[in-house]
């Protein structure tokens, strides 16, 4: 028997579930926006901005998720000054340490490329906000916010291995697959919502759906190479999440978007929405299973 | 720093009275569990049942029995913070609330913890838990504010069999050692120490007697920190974001412009592209 099944569950649950789900969206969007940004086309514009919008967004909900998970919340602060010295708390070797200083450096990128964003969109008028969209500085925060994004995306996986619990601690892949996950739902999400937006943005739409395949392929030898990785521990997965996992995640969440993607004639127009719902769907349930799994024994 | 203290539990002359969970509900006043409606556990005379933040000492009662009943035996421990050499719970507290004190013992300090919860699930014996009284993270501090005034543990005090010795690591060391090998000469070749040296996690401030496998008394064989983890996690991710990035850079230099699908389309986004 493993040494993690002697520990006890520290009742991360909902709050967690859904932070690591948004989180990981936000970290992806900014990724894809910023790569967007750096190296795509003009058409691509409107779907950089709303990459940095959805990252913000995540940001924010992000943080409240955080603090309101906490069992006194109002110590949230706690994580990055020392509450008796007023130090700044960092320790490069904790997960939740260096995530929490991830998550603030993010949010503030991700303000400062929002702000930008509505600049270039018109929304808000102000001069100075014009080098936050082009230019070396516009350029600096693409860069810095979306390596931030990716830390944020994987961090979350790392975070759950530097434990004593069983799943989590049991293997070192997590971090990839949350990764994979993050710019996966990313992705899914962004071509969701420039969909909507109509053939404007129908270009940049097809690069995501390109992206998101990419992605979903590597999450799915990643989840393989976890699976194996778990060793006797697998048997934490030979229940009912093994099954959600199976038909949730790896058949609805990755096999059946991609034959989308490869078949689009199954659903006519509605292959690329419908894929994307359900690459969301799966990226949910892949948290769920991960966190509640080791949750319950 | 003054000399490292601990516990030494010899777990062969514990009687299972739970003295020292009382002593230690006492001195630390900790609530009672279920808001003091008496709750069986059903299974066992043994009603704690674990350890938590509310109940930082806890004698386990092992109960060996063979099937037909006729033969077997009770198997007392009196399970605590092992205030591991090197910590886990200590390594990754991200608000810094988890300290080492000037007697090598681990203490998290209520006033600065958040409840994040980390440290629960770092804790390889699953010693924290949270305290609902003061919404912290808690558990043994070997009576820190007893310590500090030159007295033993309440617990230790407690103990009417010396099951639980508290002094310096030093001495308890020797005195477990003698006691191993005097249990050894009596034909009770079972005795072996657990944590009393530095074979994992830098060896255990409360290491214990014990006569039979660790995952008898629910100890794990070979504890680990948490952070054993890292460089590897810290890898893959990384190996993975260089991967997606030059995916990303490679297919948005290799997109071609789009022809908008017919309904009847059959071919793939990439097919969709018509190469310039």
């Amino acid at each position: 028997m493993s040494d993690t099944f002697f520990t006890t569950a520290p009742h991360w649950r909902w709050l967690i579930v859904l932070y690591f789900f948004i989180g990981g969206i936000a970290g992806g969007s900014f990724f894809l926006a910023a790569l967007l940004n750096l190296f795509g086309r003009p058409q691509d514009r409107p779907i950089v901005r709303t990459g940095y919008y959805v990252a913000l967004l995540g940001a924010v909900v992000s943080g409240i998720l955080l603090t309101v998970d906490l069992e006194r919340p109002e110590r949230f602060w706690h994580m990055l000054i020392q509450s008796e010295r007023g130090l700044p708390m960092f320790k490069y070797w904790s997960p939740m340490s260096v995530g929490a200083w991830g998550l603030l450096l993010f949010s503030g990128l991700a303000l400062l490329a929002t702000l930008g964003a509505l600049h270039e969109a018109g929304q808000m008028r102000w001069r100075l906000l014009r080098p936050l969209h082009a230019g070396v500085l516009g350029n600096l925060i693409a860069v810095l916010g979306g390596l931030c994004g990716f830390f944020l995306a994987g961090y979350t996986g790392a975070l759950l291995s530097v434990t004593n619990r069983p799943l989590w601690a049991d293997t070192t892949w997590l971090g990839l697959l949350f990764l994979l996950s993050g710019a996966s739902t990313a992705a899914a999400l962004l071509m969701l919502l420039g969909l909507l937006r109509g053939a404007r943005t129908r270009e940049t739409v097809y690069w995501l759906a390109r992206m998101d395949r990419g992605t979903l392929i590597l999450e799915l030898l990643a989840l393989i190479i976890l699976t194996v990785s778990l060793g006797p521990v697998l048997r934490t997965w030979m229940n009912v999440w093994g099954l959600v996992l199976l038909v949730g995640v790896v058949l609805a969440g990755i096999l059946i978007p991609l034959s989308l993607e490869w078949r689009p004639r199954l659903l006519g127009r509605l292959s690329l929405p419908a894929g994307a719902v359900l690459v969301l769907l799966g990226g949910f349930l892949l948290r769920v299973v991960v966190i509640l799994s080791s949750e319950g024994v | 720093m003054a000399e490292a203290m601990g516990f030494y539990t010899d777990t062969t002359v514990c009687i299972g009275c739970k003295a020292c969970e009382v002593a230690c509900k006492e001195w630390n006043q900790l609530p009672a569990a279920n808001g003091g409606v008496r709750e069986l556990s059903g299974n066992s005379y043994d009603n704690t049942r674990r350890l938590d933040g509310i109940h930082w000492r806890h004698v386990k009662f092992v109960e060996q029995f063979s099937a037909d009943r006729r033969d077997g035996r009770w198997l007392m421990m009196s399970d605590v913070c092992k205030h591991c050499v090197q910590a886990g719970c200590l390594e990754v507290c991200p608000t810094g609330a988890i300290i080492r004190t000037e007697f090598d013992t681990v203490v998290i300090q209520s006033n600065v913890c958040n409840g994040c919860r980390d440290c629960i699930a770092a804790c390889p014996f699953g010693v924290i838990e949270i305290n609902p009284a003061s919404g912290t993270a808690q558990k043994c501090t070997l009576c820190y504010d007893r310590l500090q005034h030159g007295l033993e543990p309440a617990c230790a005090k407690a103990c009417p069999t010396d099951s639980i010795q508290f002094g310096p690591i030093r001495e308890l060391r020797e005195r477990a050692q003698a006691r191993m090998q005097q249990l050894h000469a009596r034909g009770e070749a079972r005795a072996y120490l657990y944590g009393a040296d530095p074979t994992f996690l830098g060896g255990l401030n409360a290491f214990y007697l014990l006569v039979d496998k660790p995952e008898a008394y629910g100890l794990p064989s070979h504890p680990k920190l948490p952070t054993r983890n890292l460089a590897f996690s810290a890898l893959w991710s990384t190996l993975g974001a260089v991967v997606l990035g030059l995916f990303g850079l490679f297919s948005l230099r290799t997109r071609g412009d789009v022809v908008e699908p017919d309904e009847t389309s059959s071919g793939t986004v990439d097919e969709r592209e018509r190469h310039v």
